[in-house]
């Protein structure tokens, strides 16, 4: 545990020193602001009609998990390809700790950075809070984030196994963006095509795991296993991917 | 402390190791020395951890690298060739986190004794980017001794340093190598003859020569080669001087001239001379080669290669 925390530190830290890290939450935050703005916009509009309702910011964290498809493959494409560069893989694989522990502090690292991008998002309603009356609905709201916390830790897992994979950073970039772009959004393709295995590729789909149970306000135990079987399977594959990097 | 047992690592279908086998014992400081793609570094990362033989066993303080490999990477202290370094970040932070990795208690007040050993204390604070090559040379020294490791893995410890450094990274070396072991390749015989306890000369991936730097002096520079040339044909006159008695090791040089190696003990000169113009050839000239110890190098490597190809 010391030594996951340790490498997730390191971590942490080097995502505020990264270019591409401070472009992606610039980018991220800007088109949430926008985003934000135009829900308000929209039921303002509304209210001079007599009607409308308070901004639904659930909608708002839908559209980061969906951000999250294209930021996490380029947060954790470098995760191992940087080192491998550096040569410093050679400085942690001969280090005392193990590769479990290793894949899974650069996880923990990027999910801390990904949680700090999230938590700036809170501005929004807390903004909002202050705007309208009844205030907004923190169960559902709470849920939402645990929600979108669950998405950004599994993409993540899979990002830092793919990145253990390829050692070059473009292959683990595509090939984290396929993955993931694949769990998000095409498996519910083929699904209506083929009713046998729908169900199945349903279940592998990210977002009926999220749009109508955390980001709804309801929390399913079947869907934490979802979360966590992916995080398990991303964090292993990029152990197993070290472990071989050993024997060739 | 290190025990390496008929080592072999293919890469491919190249073969960088050949059944290698050696030891180290407790307190040795023990030389690698072996020119380029000799299976030094190969060696060394096979000993760490960082990549696993083909065949073969190797032993660190008595774990086996491969089964116990977090035990023998907890005892080890490493210094790869090129000296990766975190160039992003501060020099201490850098220490402070390899430190935090091996769970060393007061970790802080470890890295400034160890900054300290490698002289590099006033530059604690800077970034790793921003050092010269001979200092990043020593941070990564420092990288190793942060836990005081009983074995210490140094891949060309002093190349790319200049001469001050050299003497100054050469003291740290002896300084903890008193108890400690410590296994550092080098091109460089010197220096291989000023540190270690014992020098293993390797060359394709297997070991060719092992023995004290003083005895490997005596047993190689200790023969004295003589160079004999003499005016026009020289045939027979390799078979004439070998017949000689005393004569080691006869042999003619592309130039024409005929090398030969005598023990100091018995000089042979005068008995060579008397042979060859009794032979009927003209005498033209006999002269001593001095060996240095990079011709020592040049022979024992090139014999090897020779005698394989045989
Ligand atoms: N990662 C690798 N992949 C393929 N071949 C390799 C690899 N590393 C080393 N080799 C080959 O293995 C052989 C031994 O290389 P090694 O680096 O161990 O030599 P060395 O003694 O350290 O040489 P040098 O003095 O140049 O550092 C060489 O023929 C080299 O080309
Ligand atoms: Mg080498």
């Amino acid at each position: 545990m010391q030594n996951i925390w340790t490498i997730a530190k390191r971590e942490y830290k080097h995502y505020f020193i990264s270019p591409i890290a401070y472009a992606l939450a610039a980018g991220v935050l800007f088109m949430l602001g926008v985003a934000f703005a135009f829900l308000l916009g929209q039921s303002t509009q509304m209210a001079l009609y007599g009607g409308g309702s308070a901004p639904d910011l659930t909608q708002l964290n839908g559209f980061f998990a969906f951000l999250l498809v294209f930021i996490v493959p380029a947060l954790t494409m470098r995760l191992v390809a940087d080192e491998t560069r550096m040569g410093t893989i050679e400085l942690i694989l001969t280090s005392p700790i193990s590769d479990f522990e290793l894949v899974a502090g650069k996880w923990l690292g990027g999910l801390l950075f990904v949680a700090t991008l999230i938590g700036i998002t809170l501005i929004y309603p807390i903004t909002l809070n202050f705007m309208v009356d009844p205030g907004v609905d923190y169960r559902v709201l709470l849920t939402s984030y645990l929600g979108l916390i669950f998405i950004a830790a599994s993409f993540l897992a899979l990002g830092t196994g793919i990145s253990a994979l390829f050692s070059n950073q473009l292959a683990a970039f595509l090939v984290t963006f396929v993955v993931v772009l694949t769990l998000w959004w095409l498996v519910g393709l083929p699904a209506e095509l083929m009713p046998k295995a729908g169900a199945f590729l349903r279940y592998l789909e990210v977002n009926s795991h999220y749009a109508f149970t955390f980001n709804a306000g309801s929390i399913h135990l079947s869907d934490i296993v979802y979360f966590l079987s992916l995080i398990a399977v991303g964090i292993f594959t990029g152990a197993m991917a070290l472990e071989s990097r050993r024997w060739r | 402390m290190i025990q390496v047992n008929e080592l072999t690592k293919d890469y491919g279908s190249r073969r960088a190791l050949h059944e290698l086998t050696f030891e180290a014992q407790q307190g040795e400081i023990v030389g690698f020395l072996g020119p380029n793609g000799a299976g030094k570094t190969t060696t060394m990362r096979i000993l760490t951890g960082y990549m696993a033989p083909t065949s073969g066993e190797a032993r660190v303080a008595g774990y086996d690298v491969i089964k116990e490999s977090l035990e023998v990477r907890r005892r080890i202290g490493y210094l790869p060739e090129t000296v990766p370094l975190y160039t992003e970040m501060v020099v201490f932070d850098y220490l402070k986190f390899m430190a935090d990795l091996r769970h060393i208690p007061n970790a802080d007040e470890r890295v400034e004794e160890t900054l300290e050993m490698v002289g590099m204390l006033d530059r604690s604070e800077g970034y790793i980017g921003n050092l010269s090559k001979g200092m990043r040379q020593r941070i990564g020294l420092a990288q190793a001794l942060l836990h005081r490791p009983e074995v210490l893995i140094l891949d060309e410890p002093t190349i790319g340093l200049d001469p001050s450094q050299v003497v100054d990274v050469r003291n740290v070396i002896r300084e903890v190598g008193k108890e400690r072991t410590v296994l550092l390749s080098t091109h460089i015989l010197s220096e291989a003859q000023q540190l270690c306890d014992r020098v293993l000369i390797i060359n394709k991936g297997k070991i060719v020569v092992e023995d004290t730097p003083q005895n490997l002096q005596a047993r190689l520079v200790g023969a004295e080669h003589v160079v004999v040339r003499v005016r026009g044909d020289n045939d027979g006159l390799v078979e004439k001087i070998r017949k000689v008695k005393g004569v080691q090791n006869a042999h003619a040089l592309p130039d024409g001239a005929v090398e030969y190696q005598f023990m100091p003990a018995q000089d042979v000169r005068p008995e060579v001379a008397k042979a060859v113009i009794q032979s009927g050839y003209d005498l033209l000239e006999m002269h001593a080669v001095k060996m240095s110890l990079e011709d020592i190098f040049l022979e024992v490597t090139r014999e090897d290669t020779e005698r394989k190809k045989k």
